[in-house]
């Protein structure tokens, strides 16, 4: 009623919660999910096709993988399941055909928490902080799962994020929408993970935020952390893509490193306004 | 000499009484506003778990007594209360395991939570009625007052007495100490910070590894003693009558819903500014007024602005222009 900033009672994301007041982080039921071998990435969602429940699929066949170190990037018009790829491959949908390796382990049937104890950082794209405690506070909740002392991440975390460290001692909600998204990438990053995946880290930020969000992120992607990301900037991201995956009607459309799908006349024309 | 006499007997008669009965109320408010922010509902058992309680100090107390062990001046319901608690506590776990648990696993919308509540309510409320019978129970023992009318007259010279009773003075220190350990608890320690962050965004909560049911667990624990503290306050500082803990539903919810629901300091700003309000509108004002005013402006009538009875209407109508004008209380709790 009175302004958002405490009104974020749990994800507002609808595809991962219920109607009501209540919220649901659902563990997908994968399985029967038949494992189909391709390529060995460090992470890959492999031939996925399902959908949320026992709803319509709305992947069919998809793959997406990261290699170590590198920054992937899922592009393509609204409603291509660009979120829902990524989400299959969190393990917050159903997929009945397909399986997700981390590191060469088949994780298909793990839920998202237990994904994030095997090294999978996860950055939703709306209500990813909590908006009522510090910024220090929200980086300590990231860390909750750790049993040793995550003061050097947190370090680590300042260093990345230097205006977080200046503002450590503010409730996050009061912060902008760029650092709002710092602290949410923040947060991820204390549990030290091994891949990172930021759903539309750019949304609703001003251009010259953007900009600097994704040098960060080009930041993280040095430290040795895989990033795993969807985009509505399309261009921008995949001027700083490794790989990029073009994603229409739930399926692979196009794939390339993202020099290639920006070069390409048929991406340019479809989806990147010529 | 006339103002003092006036600040002496506006603190005899309207502060020191609500300062008591507003750490009383500020105590079941958080109880009612940790239930909302974590398990996000009402909670109408709310005044009957306080009644439970109680009840639990007070059969402890008297076995106490006839044992003749004392405090000395204070009362020996003090040395009760771990066992209150632990009795609440049972309780609570108890129902939460068999009823509110069922429903969570349903993900159950929060208004069903409310009517369930309302059955645990009635249920409490019974059981406390079987064993220790619906009448008034008097349990306060060691020295009534800390300083009587008669010797502060005696010591300061003036008309107007002002007495402190042990009640209300042991009811403001450990109102201030639970308070102190439950935000040392809250801000400071991993759980509590977990607790917060779970109130928060739940889903987020999820993700980072807090384990919801442990919150839940601790949650419970802590309204447990909340709620038996501030039941065994009230009983001392009054009497102890399961109707009227009953009763007490609609102030403290009123406290809770003004500071803002899920907002803990608003809880106890709420109760303090409800336990003013019935105090200083129920109040006769005739013998204050009669200080300040010059001779000839002396009220005749009584001055008080409502009866005694209708002091529930004070919270009821504090409650509504709340609702109606700022839903998210003072300190911007959930919008109910």
């Amino acid at each position: 009623m009175s302004g958002k900033l405490y009104d974020d009672r749990g994800n507002k994301d609808r595809t991962i919660t219920k109607d009501g007041k209540v919220g649901e982080l659902r563990a997908a039921d994968n399985r029967r999910a038949k494992p189909v071998h391709t390529r060995d990435a460090f992470l890959i969602g492999d031939g996925m096709t399902g959908g949320y429940g026992r709803g319509a699929d709305i992947l069919h066949d998809c793959t997406i993988a990261v290699e170590k170190g590198q920054i992937a990037v899922i592009v393509g018009p609204n409603g291509a399941g660009k979120s829902t790829a990524m989400k299959a491959i969190f393990g917050m949908l159903d997929i009945h055909t397909g399986s997700v390796r981390l590191d060469g382990e088949d994780i298909t049937q793990l839920t998202p928490q237990a994904r994030v104890r095997k090294g999978m950082g996860f950055v939703p794209q709306n209500a990813n902080i909590f908006t009522s405690m510090t910024v220090e506070e929200n980086l300590e909740m990231g860390a909750f799962i750790r049993r040793d002392d995550p003061s050097a991440t947190m370090a680590q975390v300042y260093d990345l994020f230097p205006i977080l460290k200046e503002k450590r001692r503010q409730p996050a909600g009061e912060l902008s929408g760029g650092q709002r998204q710092q602290v949410a990438v923040g947060r991820a990053l204390m549990t030290e993970p091994t891949v990172l995946m930021l759903d539309e880290p750019t949304a609703g930020v001003s251009p010259i935020v953007m900009d600097e969000l994704f040098d960060r992120i080009i930041e993280v992607a040095r430290t040795g952390i895989s990033i795993l990301m969807v985009e509505q900037n399309a261009r921008q991201a995949l001027e700083i893509a490794d790989v990029g995956y073009v994603m229409v009607q739930g399926a692979n459309a196009y794939t390339g490193t993202g020099q290639e799908l920006l070069a390409d006349p048929e991406v340019r024309q479809s989806f990147l306004g010529g | 000499m006339d103002l003092l006499n006036a600040i002496v007997a506006l603190s005899n008669f309207v502060i020191i009484p609500a300062v008591a009965y507003g750490s009383q109320l500020a105590l079941g408010a958080l109880g009612v506003t940790l239930i909302y922010g974590i398990l996000r509902f009402s909670n109408f058992a709310h005044g009957d778990t306080m009644a439970f309680g109680t009840m639990g100090v007070i059969l402890f107390t008297w076995w106490l007594q006839g044992l003749g062990v004392s405090l000395g001046p204070l009362p020996t319901a003090l040395l009760a209360l771990p066992v209150g608690i632990a009795l609440c506590a049972a309780l609570v776990l108890a129902t939460d395991r068999v009823v509110y648990r069922f429903y969570r696993a349903q993900r159950v919308k929060p208004v069903i939570l409310v009517i369930v509540s309302m059955g645990v309510m009635f249920v409490y409320n019974g059981l406390t009625r079987f064993v220790i019978g619906p009448d008034d129970q008097s349990f306060g023992d060691g020295t009534r007052f800390l300083i009587s009318a008669l010797d502060f007259r005696a010591m300061t010279g003036l008309q107007e007495g002002l007495a402190i009773r042990t009640s209300q003075a042991i009811t403001l220190v450990t109102a201030i100490v639970v308070v102190a350990l439950l935000f040392w608890f809250l801000n400071r320690t991993r759980t509590g910070k977990s607790m917060r962050a779970y109130s928060d965004n739940e889903d987020l909560a999820l993700l980072s590894g807090i384990n919801p049911e442990r919150v839940v667990l601790v949650t419970w624990l802590i309204v447990a003693a909340l709620a038996t503290v501030a039941g065994t306050l009230y009983g001392l500082d009054k009497s102890f009558k399961p109707f009227t803990y009953f009763q007490l539903l609609l102030p403290i919810f009123a406290s809770a819903i003004v500071g803002g629901l899920g907002s803990p300091v608003g809880a106890i700003a709420g109760g303090f500014i409800i336990a003013f309000s019935e105090v200083t509108i129920t109040y006769a004002w005739k013998k204050v007024l009669g200080y300040l005013l010059p001779e000839n402006l002396e009220p005749d009538g009584l001055v008080q602005l409502l009866a005694v009875d209708y002091k529930f209407a004070v919270s009821f109508v504090i409650l509504v222009i709340v609702l109606l004008i700022r839903p998210t209380g003072l300190f911007r709790g959930k919008a109910v």
